[in-house]
């Protein structure tokens, strides 16, 4: 499923629904696809979502929990708060990047 | 807009996982085996899986204070390294051995044996130590790492994980 549409818009996602194409994304749509798995997006959310798109712009992979907490600063107890159950997953849905690929 | 293009899928993140329980038995006490049982671990909880950690016999190295941050490994009786057996047990081979899988295990990003615990902890992963195994090795819930709950029996703990999926490591 190469093209489809998220509010309207058209956008490349792959089977799951993950965005594929890192300039599809904005905050805008971010907004929508949080809402669509039940988050509202606060400022701690944003943090979050903006270290992943930073970090994945420089390295070319999807941050890891490990990696949010310890290049990104933000607490692992509190990523699971803020995307409870599957932060890693969630976090990366939200930010428009493939799941990590990373194990730990 | 095409009229063939259709609303994008929205990923399932609530439904799998919810209601799994993994339990880890942790029974050795040298490098390469601690990880395992760490890693998974690890990987279920961001799964949104509830996960107990059982540290019994060598395992219960991987919690205690004084030891957790000095687990090595051997290559002796360990054919997958593929160097001669001979070589395993020359004086002073543990510490070679320790040093490159170490090196090894950082360069895929991966941390050592007490930061993988905080973070198992921190993920909300619950650990326990084995009473018959604490009794003989003379331990106290002091000697052990600050994140165990508690010092179980073997029974306590089969009751407390009833119906879960359990890996001996």
């Amino acid at each position: 499923m190469p093209v489809a549409t998220i509010n309207d818009r058209v956008v490349n996602v792959d089977d799951e629904g993950f965005l594929t194409d890192y300039d599809d994304w904005d905050e805008d749509l971010a907004k929508v696809l949080a809402s669509q798995i039940g988050i509202e997006l606060t400022e701690d959310h944003w943090n979050a979502i903006h270290f992943l798109r930073r970090d994945y712009k420089q390295t070319g992979e999807t941050a890891t929990l490990r990696r949010v907490t310890t290049v990104g600063g933000i607490p692992t107890k509190e990523l699971f708060t803020l995307f409870p159950k599957k932060p890693a997953k969630k976090m990366a849905y939200i930010a428009g990047l493939p799941k990590p690929r990373g194990c730990v | 807009m095409s009229t063939d293009v259709t609303p994008a899928p929205v990923p399932n993140f609530e439904e799998t996982g919810s209601e799994r329980t993994m339990v880890f038995i942790c029974s050795k006490g040298t490098l390469d085996m601690a990880y395992p049982g760490l890693i998974l671990a690890n990987a279920a909880l961001g799964e949104g899986i509830a996960v107990h950690l059982f540290f019994t016999f060598w395992g219960l190295d991987m919690i205690t204070k004084k030891r957790m941050d000095s687990l090595r490994f051997t290559p002796l009786g360990n054919t997958a390294t593929h160097m001669p057996q001979g070589l395993g047990g020359l004086p002073g081979m543990t510490s070679v051995a320790t040093t490159m899988i170490k090196r090894q295990i950082a360069s895929v990003g991966v941390p050592e044996v007490p930061d993988m615990l905080e973070q198992i902890v921190a993920s909300g992963g619950h650990l326990w130590a084995c009473r018959m195994s604490t009794d003989m090795m003379h331990l106290g819930k002091g000697d052990l790492y600050d994140g165990v709950e508690d010092i179980l029996n073997a029974s306590d703990f089969i009751e407390m994980t009833e119906g879960a999926q359990v890996l001996f490591i």
